[in-house]
């Protein structure tokens, strides 16, 4: 299990080193503390890294419980190790939740971004990034005047949620710029395309991780309650479970501290 | 052989965590207040967006990186128990660990060194731009992030 978990390692190092490599290649890159600054429920409310807090805390109390798992495994307790995995497993399923959520609100989540001369409206993909740079006033609302108008629109109701989308579409477009607080609604450039790459594919090599993980932390649960370990005479194989649910827990640190915290 | 009582050949060696479950949570406050100072340091930089210089920025990313080092070693020694393997076996695992100093050293000069030479090519003449004075070459190395 050391040898399998040392070669994963360099998996995931190598994929943190070609990210620093591309981030250290480019003049600009998006601020995590703007990107990820969304709390389910918490509507636009700017909470920087809250949520990410909180996944962290799931997956470190998820560890505990694993290694209370082993430890009562050490002293041939069924009942102790199959109340610990089922924590762990709680903890698997809440963490994979959570980035559930967070993939979809970054996905869906749409920002005003300037693009051939126009804004666009995107969302955070494998193709496209709207965390560029901020424009000023006079570029904003230079972008504005060549806005069609399905976009402007959508612009004007992110102001207006009095009113419903018929009568903003009824209006015309002079009528819909003036509506438009461009204080309010930050317009930026496209960021580097990488970011969502990145972000998309290590998150997710990550969350495949986690997956697989609950996926042998319920076959072990299953294992134990039908008594193979008791008979066998000792629960080695709760302990390499645990190695690679830490080890999954060891490879969040550093994603955390990659994407979200440098 | 004699010795071996255990049913399976593969127990070699027993590692147990003998003081019981102390050492366990004890870890995990550690471990929740090193996230917990990491965070502060976050938002520190977020507060202060912008107006702390470069260096005071890559300083306090540099505690950040060391802390998550930090929290990496106690959740290998102590919740993955390496801590209390045999020293041999500790070794095949973490000496070639250690070839990750030059993997990160190397593709992160890379990466800024392809940055420092787009940033001087011109297309038109498909020309590099002298390399800049020694002053801002220095602060060429230090990335924006």
């Amino acid at each position: 299990m050391w040898y399998f978990l040392m070669s994963d390692a360099f998996t995931f190092g190598a994929f943190l080193i070609s990210y620093g490599t591309i981030r250290f290649s480019q003049n600009y890159w998006p601020n995590p503390n703007e990107v990820f600054n969304a709390f389910p429920g918490a509507g636009h409310a700017n909470l920087p890294l809250a949520f990410v807090s909180l996944m962290t805390f799931i997956l470190i109390m998820s560890s505990v419980t694993m290694v209370l798992a082993v430890h009562e495994g050490h002293h041939m307790n069924k009942k102790g190790v199959m109340k610990w995995l089922f924590w762990t497993i709680v903890g698997g399923f809440a963490f994979l939740a959570c980035q559930a959520w967070e993939w979809t609100h970054l996905i869906t989540g749409e920002h005003a971004v300037l693009a051939n001369g126009k804004i666009e409206l995107l969302g955070t993909t494998v193709t496209q990034n709207p965390w560029g740079t901020r424009l000023d006033a006079t570029q904003a609302s230079q972008a504005l005047l060549n806005t069609p108008h399905d976009i402007l629109v959508k612009l004007a109701g992110g102001h207006h949620h009095e009113m419903g989308h018929e009568q903003l579409a009824a209006m015309n477009d002079a009528q819909l710029r003036n509506m438009i607080d461009l204080t309010e609604t930050h317009v930026t450039t496209a960021g580097p395309v990488a970011f969502g790459g990145y972000f998309f594919g290590i998150t997710g090599f990550h969350g495949f991780h986690v997956f697989s993980g609950v996926c042998i932390n319920i076959i072990m649960l299953i294992m134990t309650s039908n008594n193979v370990f008791e008979k066998r005479g000792h629960y080695l194989m709760i302990e390499k479970a645990g190695l690679y649910w830490h080890f999954v827990d060891l490879v969040w640190v550093f994603v955390f501290l990659c994407f979200y915290l440098i | 052989m004699e010795q071996h009582t255990h049913t399976s050949s593969e127990v070699t060696y027993h590692h147990e965590p003998a003081e019981g479950t102390k050492r366990i949570w004890k870890t995990f406050w550690l471990l929740l207040g090193i996230t917990l100072v990491e965070l502060a340091l976050g938002f520190l930089m977020y507060l202060t967006h912008g107006s702390l210089g470069t260096g005071i920025v890559l300083f306090l990313k540099g505690v950040i990186v060391i802390l998550s080092l930090a929290k990496a070693f106690y959740i290998v020694s102590i919740f993955m128990h390496l801590g209390d393997e045999l020293r041999n076996m500790i070794m095949t695992i973490v000496v070639p660990l250690t070839l990750f100093i030059w993997f990160i050293g190397a593709f992160l000069w890379d990466g800024n060194s392809y940055r420092s030479k787009r940033n001087r090519y011109n297309p038109t003449t498909e020309q590099f731009a002298p390399t800049p004075s020694i002053e801002k070459r220095d602060s060429g190395i230090v990335p924006r992030l």
